[in-house]
């Protein structure tokens, strides 16, 4: 065990509790028993290969997946058995943004920041029109307040996008995959923001990605989903002390420091290969 | 394949089409029940107000964007059917009476079944593909998740624009119809036709004529936002998964009208209505 000085105190309730959650898609398991708790203030990145489950997991997080078994709670309140309007409550209290930004297509910058506004609070035009300037200053966006969605780069939505999640000053936010696609500079930009949001809001993070450089940033506490299961939950250092010492030998250590370091070689890639991809190559081609 | 397995396996593929059938209908119905209780709650209740300017919106974009193409679609049918039902007539010199079916045929059937079509090529396949690309993009996903029903925010709106502007364009259609088939007349055919083709028309044609011919053409509105909505939300796999909606939307729909005006006939039929 490694030392870690700035772990968080853990005196608090969790906010999201996450426990023995299993979802399958026909006979796939695609999360198979995961346990998470994220504590307020804290940011959560949770990391893991494409294709492993973290728009999944983060799904559910949000309640607009059903798991098979196991619940999810959000400030103490069961998802899964909450009503569409319990549901819709709890969901006012947090923001997310989506891998994509996920705009509404058909409205303005403006107007996607401004609909939650407009839906869930009985505030007047004239301030909600402030809020949503308010909002676009914080991401850096002022000036996209007229433009559509089609009109603005990649980037710029996952921002825009982001200015409608703290719309509604959420207590957490979900992020899935900020800094995807994005270059080394805008990539840093975001996640300077999202550290901005959790210093100036306090909000609670829970952040997916692939990106090591942003998760090493970004994150107070992280966690590695591989295959559907939480292979380690531990605060950042400890990920930062496996990424750079030694190779162990302890088969679980060795993948995530191989995700971690990006090698090419170790337990990941091995593991591919036990998937007898040459057998069945010379099977094709007339047995051994 | 063995012999004994060419029944079997058809069997299996019947059982399946159908299987797939029944659930595509129960997911219909469930969406319709929703959007009949938002519906409900919108007239009812003072809190869940209706989104009139999305209404607005809508009824835009399905009814008043196609009702060019409908016009002169149902011009040419006036036009087919006077050409078509007045040789028929002339032995028994009644070349007068074209008026008469095209009044029954047109207000009763054509007018609303053609229109149907033509608006689930035009508002349907729109419908399904813009509703399949907000699936794609995660819109929906991002609406659900600030707290916006899809279904009322979106699906709502559709099935009632599309419902009152099916109306709407049948009537119009209706009376292209007779145009049509009165510029024939007075073109084509001789004065026997054209000469009181309004007062025969007139006199056939009873209320119930025009009205039954508005209630189909209402369920066909019905019927054609809901195959498009259900297939719009229900797409995955991307770009092609959109393609693949538009396509379902309309040949459904097309299907589904045409089963529908069988039935709808049939009940009126009954009824002597
Ligand atoms: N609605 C669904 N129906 C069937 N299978 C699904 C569905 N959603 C996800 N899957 C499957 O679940 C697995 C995990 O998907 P998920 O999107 O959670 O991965 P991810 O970790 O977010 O990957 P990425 O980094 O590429 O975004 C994938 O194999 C995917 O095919
Ligand atoms: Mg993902």
């Amino acid at each position: 065990m490694v030392e870690t000085q700035e772990q968080p105190v853990r005196t608090a309730t969790p906010v999201i509790s996450v426990v023995d959650l299993v979802k399958r898609f026909d006979s796939k398991t695609v999360l198979d028993g995961v346990t998470l708790d994220v504590f307020p203030g804290e940011t959560m990145v949770i990391m893991g290969g494409s294709g492993c489950g973290k728009s999944t997991l983060l799904r559910h997080m949000i309640g607009s997946m059903q798991p098979n078994e196991g619940s999810v709670r959000l400030f103490g309140e069961d998802l899964v058995v909450l009503s569409e309007d319990q549901l819709n409550a709890v969901r006012k209290r947090f923001g997310i943004l989506f891998q994509s930004g996920a705009l509404f297509n058909s409205m303005t910058v403006g107007e996607n920041v401004a609909l939650p506004l407009n839906e869930h609070t009985d505030l007047d035009e004239a301030t909600i029109d402030i809020m949503v300037r308010i909002k676009l200053e914080l991401v850096g966006l002022r000036e996209a307040v007229d433009l559509m969605p089609a009109e603005i780069s990649g980037g710029m939505k996952k921002r825009a996008g982001l200015a409608r999640a703290i719309a509604l000053d959420p207590e957490i936010l979900f992020y899935d995959e900020p800094s995807a696609g994005l270059d080394p500079v805008t990539s840093a930009e975001i996640d300077q923001l999202i550290m901005d949001l959790t210093g100036k809001l306090g909000v609670t993070s829970v952040v997916v990605t692939h990106e090591m450089d942003s998760a090493f940033r970004i994150a107070d506490r992280m966690g590695m989903l591989d295959k559907g299961r939480m292979l380690k939950i531990a605060p950042r250092a400890e990920f930062e002390a496996i990424r750079d010492g030694e190779a162990t030998g302890d088969e679980m250590t060795d993948l995530i420091r191989q995700f971690l370091r990006g090698d090419s070689e170790g337990p990941i890639t091995d593991r591919r290969r036990e998937t007898g991809y040459e057998e069945d190559i010379l099977e094709m081609a007339g047995g051994p | 394949m063995d012999r004994a397995g060419i029944p079997i396996y058809l069997v299996r593929w019947a059982g399946a089409q159908v299987l797939t059938a029944l659930g595509r209908i129960g997911g219909m119905a469930i969406l319709l029940s929703v959007t009949a209780r938002w519906v409900y709650k919108a007239i009812f209740t003072p809190k869940a107000r209706f989104d009139v300017e999305g209404l607005t919106v809508q009824m835009v974009r399905v009814g008043v964007k196609s009702v060019g193409v409908v016009a002169l679609v149902q011009i040419f049918i006036g036009v087919i059917l006077a050409l078509q039902m007045t040789p028929p007539l002339e032995p028994f010199g009644q070349e007068g009476m074209v008026s008469n079916i095209i009044g029954v045929a047109g207000f009763r059937m054509l007018g609303p079944i053609i229109t149907a079509v033509v608006l689930s090529g035009f508002a349907g396949a729109s419908i399904a593909a813009e509703l399949g690309t907000m699936v794609v993009s995660e819109e929906i996903e991002a609406m659900e998740a600030i707290a916006l029903n899809p279904i009322r925010y979106l699906v709502v709106p559709r099935i009632l624009a599309t419902f009152v502007m099916t109306i709407l364009l049948t009537i119009v259609a209706d009376w292209m119809i007779a145009v049509g088939g009165w510029v024939t007349s007075r073109l084509v055919l001789g004065p026997e036709s054209y000469v009181g083709y309004w007062v025969r028309m007139r006199e056939q044609l009873r209320y119930r004529d025009f009205v039954t011919g508005l209630i189909q053409a209402g369920v066909f509105g019905i019927l054609i936002s809901l195959i498009a909505c259900h297939e719009g939300l229900k797409v995955t796999g991307g770009a092609e998964g959109v393609g693949r909606a538009t396509t379902k939307t309309v040949v459904y729909s097309i299907v589904a009208i045409v089963i529908a005006a069988c039935i709808c006939t049939m009940i009126f039929y009954a009824f002597e209505l």
